[in-house]
């Protein structure tokens, strides 16, 4: 399995060649609460690396998505769409978010499990 | 209780205000009595000239209609007139569902999915749903085409301006163009395209808002008919008094894929633990108080008495009796414009286009016409051309339900 890298702002991305996968963390699917709706863009729009491309609603809050690198959509997990929980339920697996075809290179601030560890920790309230 | 808190007088409560702030005292004069007072209230009252709604002619957005006593009846119930805002479902169950029953009207009048629990007046109306097309397609003009009422531009205007979004005259959008907003009947009380004002909107990807009469909702096509993404208007006609102007009610429907989108409280139903149908507050995150300035509007309140009084309005008269309003309204005008336009040197001033109950002549001289009325205790044809300089001398009249055959006999007997 490819490994996890993740962002400050609680996303996370594994690579594998070019492709780029992107979700949120366990640890903010749990902070939010039940996520309802999801405000996506669609396949084959540019992003730039900490660019934030969407909205995650739960009942109690609604936080932006950034996207942890640049590349363009190429593909959106369709199933949030009518089920919004998955992003709950299995947040780095069937919750996935994003896929990215990636340019260039990745950026040197993204965190390993230990750095995101100290990062949740910090924030959880 | 000062012990109990770990102060020593109420003054220690009030250090944080300046000395420079506080009164050293209030110079209030002795009450009155009840009696007193109402005396004089009653004096300041009677300093208004008020017509009488049967020898009213008048509209321009706020309309003399018969009010059914029912409206009242349940409006003064103390658990509605007392109510505040029902933030918790749990405490408030009765009002939830009497402003979900309003947002069910107010969507069927429309034939639009969904509806909220009502804004503060048409005008406000138009500017959030200015706001909404411009949250979801992120132009920043919109487009106001043919006469909408002046006020209601005046304050889509002003909020516009705190938001970035330009408001210009046209009907012609483009690619830069949020909504184009049309009303329907328009300021005159005349018929627009809406139809073709809506297509138009669409082929430029601009969303199609109609600023509609909830009267004439009973007699011409629905926007959700001819394809509107969002329907505003006023509900003051639907058992609001003109009260020298509110408190009034606005309302907004719109399509279900702009509902995240639509601001304001929305009622929706869901299920308790045993499977008991109850109302709750919904979608609360399309909402300032979470979504912050991502969200469409700060509005975070309605008009809930005044959405009340409109829903007794809409159940008690029902599709039959408003229909039945609407008619009366209609041809008691059209009868109206023969008589007045018969007068010498009076014409229709837009002779092509149609009307419904309300309608704009061209006469010799306006403000005297006005004038001459008033003497008569007749509240005569509102004066356009304050707002519109190619409308200089054009008076619209407007008939309801409540003007009988015999004031129409006054009032030409007065323009005689």
């Amino acid at each position: 399995m490819a490994e996890r890298s993740y962002t400050k702002t609680h996303e996370w991305i594994t690579v594998d060649g070019k492709q780029a996968t992107i979700g949120i963390t366990d640890f903010a699917q749990s902070q939010l609460g039940d996520v309802v709706f999801l405000e996506l863009p669609s396949s084959g729009r540019k992003l730039a690396a900490r660019e934030a491309f969407g909205v995650v609603e739960s009942v109690k809050a609604a936080s932006d998505l950034y996207s942890p690198v640049a590349g363009r959509i190429s593909a959106v997990n369709d199933r949030l769409a009518t089920k919004p929980e998955l992003i709950n339920s299995d947040p780095y697996g069937d919750g996935w978010i994003l896929k990215l075809e990636l340019a260039g290179d990745l950026p040197d601030d993204l965190l390993d499990e230990a750095g995101y560890k100290k990062v949740a920790e910090g924030s959880s309230h | 209780m000062l012990e109990a808190i770990g102060v020593r007088s109420m003054d220690d409560l009030l250090v944080d205000i300046p000395q420079s702030l506080r009164l050293a005292s209030l110079q209030l004069p002795n009450g009155l009595s009840e009696f007193e007072t109402m005396a004089q209230v009653r004096a300041l009252a009677e300093r208004n000239r008020v017509y009488a709604d049967r020898l009213t002619f008048r509209g321009g957005g706020v309309y003399r209609r018969f009010i059914p006593s029912a409206v009242a009846a349940v409006t003064s119930k103390p658990e509605f007139y007392t109510a505040y805002t029902p933030y918790q479902a749990e405490a408030s169950q009765g009002t939830l569902q009497a402003i979900f029953e309003f947002q069910t009207l107010i969507a069927e009048l429309t034939a639009l999915d969904v509806a909220n629990a009502s804004l503060y007046d048409g005008a406000t109306a138009v500017a959030e749903a200015a706001m909404m097309a411009y949250v979801h397609n992120g132009r920043s003009e919109v487009l106001v085409a043919g006469y909408v009422h002046p006020e209601y531009v005046q304050v889509l205007k002003a909020f516009g301006a705190g938001r970035g979004i330009k408001v210009r005259k046209g009907d012609q959008p483009s690619n830069k163009t949020a909504a184009v907003i049309f009303q329907q009947p328009d300021f005159l009380g005349l018929l627009v395209d809406a139809r073709g004002l809506t297509q138009a909107a669409h082929d430029a990807g601009a969303l199609a808002i109609a600023c509609v009469d909830p009267i004439s909702l009973a007699l011409l096509a629905p926007p959700g008919e001819y394809g509107a993404d969002i329907a505003v208007g006023e509900g003051q006609q639907l058992g609001l008094a003109p009260s020298y102007g509110g408190p009034h009610v606005g309302f907004i429907a719109c399509r279900k894929e702009l509902v995240r989108k639509l601001p304001g409280r929305l009622v929706g139903t869901a299920h308790d633990a045993q499977g008991r149908r109850g109302f709750v507050l919904s979608l609360a995150a399309r909402e300032q108080h979470i979504r912050r300035e991502k969200a469409t509007s700060n509005i975070c309140t309605n008009h809930s008495l005044c959405a009340l009084a409109a829903a007794v309005y809409m159940t008690y008269m029902g599709p039959y009796g408003l229909r039945q309003v609407a008619d009366v309204s209609f041809r008691r005008a059209h009868h109206l414009a023969d008589r007045l336009t018969a007068l010498p040197g009076w014409e229709m001033a837009l002779p092509e286009q149609q009307f419904l109950n309300e309608f704009p002549v061209r006469v010799p001289k306006a403000a005297a016409v006005v004038r001459r009325l008033a003497r008569k205790g007749i509240l005569g044809g509102l004066e356009v051309g304050r707002w519109f300089r190619e409308l200089k001398d054009v008076l619209t009249f407007t008939c309801t339900e409540v003007n009988d055959a015999k004031a129409l006999d006054e009032l030409l007997e007065a323009l005689a």
